[in-house]
C-alpha cells in the first residue's frame, strides 16, 4: 500500500528570539526544519511500507527552501516528494494549504493512506487534516496513537479527552498522529546523502491550476507577540545544602512559601 | 451579522460558550443556538434552554449515523443545522473531537476557522479570538473575514451561564446524512483523576531529567512539604507515562496558575512553558547550567534533582 505523507516546513522554534521593544518574534535567519508530529507521521508511514510494501511520498507546500528541507523526510525513508514551491505558501492559511495539498494529493496517483501530524509545529491548529479529508471527501481518524493496516482496513486507535477508541474504516483514508505513536528515527549521514538523489517534483501552484490570488482570504492575523514576561533570574550555584537554604529564604521573603 | 450556533461533545464547555455567546449576542443582537447530539438528547437540550439559548437543535431522522463519533456525519449534521439557524458564528468546544470536527465543518461551510481560542473580545465591531502561536510562545490575535467562521475554544475559557427561566425550543431536525465509514469497535474509558492540576496553588513538575519513574516519588514528596501537586512534562507522560495524563503541563496539557511552580529536570522549551506561564514565582532545577528554563526563572538552582529535592523538602519540614 503507498503512503503520503503531508510534511510542513517550519521554524525550529527553539532558535527563535523576541524583540525586546515590540514583542515580537525574530523569524529572520532561523534554521528550517520538518514539525516534529510531521515526523512522527513520516516514521509511521515508513514503518508501513517496511512491514507491508508499497510506497511512501511526501507532500509539502511552502518555500524555496523546501527543496533542502525535505530531504530530512526523505532520508527517514521516504521515497519521493511532491513539492509545491511559492513564496506566499510560507505561513499560508490553512485553508490554502489543504486546498493546495489536496490538488497536489491528485497528481500523485494511487494511495491507501495520507498521513498528517495532529499539529504543526508553528501553528498547531489541527485543521490542515480535517479539511483535507472533506475536500477529498475521504473518512478521517484524528489523534491517533497507533495504526494497523490489515485486509485493505486501518485500524487505528484514537486518543480522545476521556478514552481510547479503537476504529476501523476502509481505504484510502486520512490519518492525523499523535507524537506518542511512535518514536521517528534520526536518519544517518549517509541517508541524508543519499536523501538529495531521491525523486522530487517541484511545481508552481498554478502547475496544479491553483491561483493563490484567487483564493478568498478567511482568517486575518492582526497580531502575534510574545507576553510580558518578567522573571527574577536569580541562580545559585552553590553547593546543595547552601543553594537550597537561599532559595528558601528566597521564597519565604517573597511570601511564596510559608514560614516555618 | 447572523445568529450563534454552540456545539460541543462535553456540556460543560457548551454552558461555558452559551455564557460568551449570550454576550456577544446581546452586544450585536444574534441570537443563541444549540445544537445537541449523543445519547440523553432530550434531557441534555433542556439543560441548554435553562441557561438562555432560545432554540436547541437535536437529531431526528437519521440520528444513528450521530451515535458514534464521525467526524464527516457530525459535520454534515452541523452543516445542516447551521444553515437552519441562520448561523454566521459556530462556537464548539475544543476538545479533540471539537478540534477534528471544525477544521472540517468549516471546509463544508466555506468558513473560516480558529482552533485553541482561549480569548474572544469584541472589538471596533469584529469579533477578536486569541490563542497561542510558534508553540505557546506568542498569543496571535485573530478574526475571520469569511461570512462563517467556526471557532473552537479552550474549556475553562469562560464562566457557564448562569441558570435562567427556561423559554426556548427544543427543534428535531430530520438529517440525510452519507453512511458513517469511521466504525466504532472499542472504547475504553480513561482512568479520570480526581485532582485538578490547573487549580493547585503549588505545582512540583517533573522532566526528563527525573530519569525513571521510581523518582516520582521524591517529587510527591517534595509536593507534599509544599502541600501542592505534581505534573510532569509531555514526555514524562505520553512517551514514559510516568505520571497519568491528566498531569500534562503544557501546549497540548494543562494551562495552570499556580503561585509556586518547582520545575526539577525540565528543560524549558516553549511548549512547556506556557503551561506554567502565569505562575507567579518560577523555580528551576537542573543540571545544565545553560537551560533554557532558567531564562523564565525566578530562582535557579543549578544541581541535581536527586540531591536538591529531598533536601528542599527536609526544609520545609
Ligand atoms: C506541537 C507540540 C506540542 C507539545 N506540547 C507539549 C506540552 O504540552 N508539554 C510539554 O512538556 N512538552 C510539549 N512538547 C514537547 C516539548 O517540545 C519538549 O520536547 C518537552 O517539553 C521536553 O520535556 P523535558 O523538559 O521533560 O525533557 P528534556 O528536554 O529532555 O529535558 C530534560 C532536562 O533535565 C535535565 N536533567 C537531566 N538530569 C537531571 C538531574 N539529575 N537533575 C536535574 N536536571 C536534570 C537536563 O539538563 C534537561 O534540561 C510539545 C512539542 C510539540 C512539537
Ligand atoms: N504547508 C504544509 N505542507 C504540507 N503539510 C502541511 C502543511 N501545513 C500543515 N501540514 C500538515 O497538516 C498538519 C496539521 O497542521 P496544522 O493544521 O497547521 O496544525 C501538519 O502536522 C502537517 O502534517
Amino acid at each position: 500500500m503507498n503512503s503520503i505523507v503531508c510534511v510542513k516546513q517550519t521554524v525550529d522554534l527553539q532558535q527563535i528570539r523576541i524583540r525586546k521593544e515590540t514583542r515580537e518574534p525574530i523569524m529572520e535567519n532561523v534554521p528550517l526544519t520538518i514539525g516534529d508530529i510531521d515526523k512522527n507521521a513520516v516514521e509511521a508511514a515508513v514503518r508501513l511500507k517496511e512491514s507491508g510494501g508499497g510506497k511512501v511520498t511526501l507532500v509539502s507546500a511552502g518555500s524555496e527552501d523546501l527543496e533542502e528541507t525535505i530531504k530530512e523526510g526523505l532520508a527517514m525513508g521516504a521515497d519521493e516528494a511532491v513539492l509545491v514551491v511559492d513564496r506566499k505558501l510560507d505561513g499560508a492559511e490553512s485553508f490554502v494549504v489543504a486546498t493546495v495539498l489536496a490538488k497536489a494529493i491528485a497528481k500523485v496517483g494511487e494511495y491507501g493512506l495520507i498521513l498528517l501530524g495532529e499539529g504543526s509545529a508553528d501553528n498547531y491548529s489541527g485543521q490542515v487534516g480535517p479539511r483535507l479529508a472533506e475536500l477529498l471527501d475521504l473518512p478521517l481518524v484524528a489523534f491517533a496513537r497507533s495504526i494497523e493496516v490489515a485486509g485493505g482496513k486501518l485500524k487505528a486507535v484514537r486518543n480522545m479527552d476521556d478514552c481510547l477508541e479503537a476504529v476501523e474504516c476502509d481505504l484510502p483514508a486520512v490519518v492525523t498522529v499523535l507524537s506518542e505513536i511512535n518514536e521517528a528515527r534520526i536518519p544517518a549521514v549517509t541517508q541524508i546523502l543519499k536523501a538529495g538523489r531521491k525523486p522530487k517534483e517541484v511545481l508552481a501552484p498554478a502547475d496544479l491550476g491553483a491561483d493563490l490570488a484567487a483564493l478568498d482570504q478567511k482568517v486575518q492575523t492582526l497580531a502575534n507577540i510574545a507576553p510580558l514576561q518578567e522573571r527574577k533570574q536569580i541562580m545559585f550555584k552553590e553547593d546543595a545544602d547552601t543553594a537550597v537554604a537561599k532559595l528558601l529564604s528566597a521564597l519565604q521573603a517573597d511570601g511564596a512559601v510559608g514560614r516555618y | 451579522m447572523g445568529q450563534i450556533l454552540i456545539f460541543s461533545e462535553n456540556d460543560n464547555t457548551g454552558f461555558e460558550l452559551v455564557g460568551k455567546g449570550l454576550e456577544i449576542g446581546s452586544a450585536t443582537g444574534a441570537a443563541v443556538a444549540a445544537a445537541v447530539f449523543g445519547t440523553d438528547v432530550a434531557d441534555r437540550a433542556n439543560e441548554y434552554l435553562n441557561r438562555g439559548v432560545k432554540k436547541v437543535y437535536i437529531p431526528g431522522a437519521g440520528k444513528e449515523a450521530l451515535e458514534t463519533f464521525d467526524a464527516a456525519a457530525y459535520a454534515e449534521a452541523l452543516a445542516q443545522i447551521t444553515a437552519k439557524a441562520e448561523a454566521t458564528l459556530v462556537m464548539m468546544g475544543c476538545t479533540r473531537r471539537g478540534k477534528e470536527l471544525a477544521g472540517r465543518l468549516a471546509e463544508k461551510l466555506g468558513a473560516g476557522c480558529v482552533n485553541d481560542v482561549n480569548g474572544v473580545r469584541l472589538e471596533d465591531g469584529r469579533i477578536v479570538y486569541s490563542r497561542y502561536a510558534l508553540g505557546g510562545m506568542t498569543v496571535c490575535s485573530q478574526t475571520v473575514v469569511a461570512p462563517v467562521a467556526v471557532v473552537s475554544v479552550m474549556p475553562a475559557t469562560f464562566e457557564q451561564a448562569p441558570k435562567v427561566m427556561p423559554g426556548g425550543d427544543c427543534v428535531a431536525v430530520d438529517f440525510s446524512i452519507k453512511p458513517v465509514r469511521v466504525r466504532l469497535v472499542e472504547r475504553q474509558a480513561k482512568t479520570t483523576e480526581s485532582v485538578d492540576i490547573a487549580e493547585a496553588k503549588t505545582l512540583v513538575c517533573v522532566g526528563m531529567g527525573l530519569g525513571g519513574v521510581e523518582k516520582v516519588a521524591l517529587a510527591e514528596e517534595l509536593a507534599k512539604a509544599l502541600g501542592g501537586e505534581v505534573g510532569g512534562s509531555k514526555p514524562v507522560i505520553t512517551d514514559q507515562k510516568w505520571l497519568p495524563e491528566a498531569r500534562m503541563i503544557g501546549l497540548s496539557g494543562k494551562k495552570c496558575k499556580p503561585q509556586l511552580t518547582v520545575c526539577l529536570g525540565v528543560s524549558g522549551q516553549v511548549q512547556f512553558m506556557v503551561g506554567i506561564r502565569e505562575a507567579k514565582t518560577i523555580v528551576a532545577v537542573n543540571t545544565d547550567e545553560n537551560a533554557t528554563i532558567f531564562q523564565y526563572a525566578d530562582y535557579g538552582i543549578v544541581g541535581d534533582l536527586n540531591e536538591v529535592a529531598p533536601k528542599l523538602a527536609a526544609l520545609l519540614k
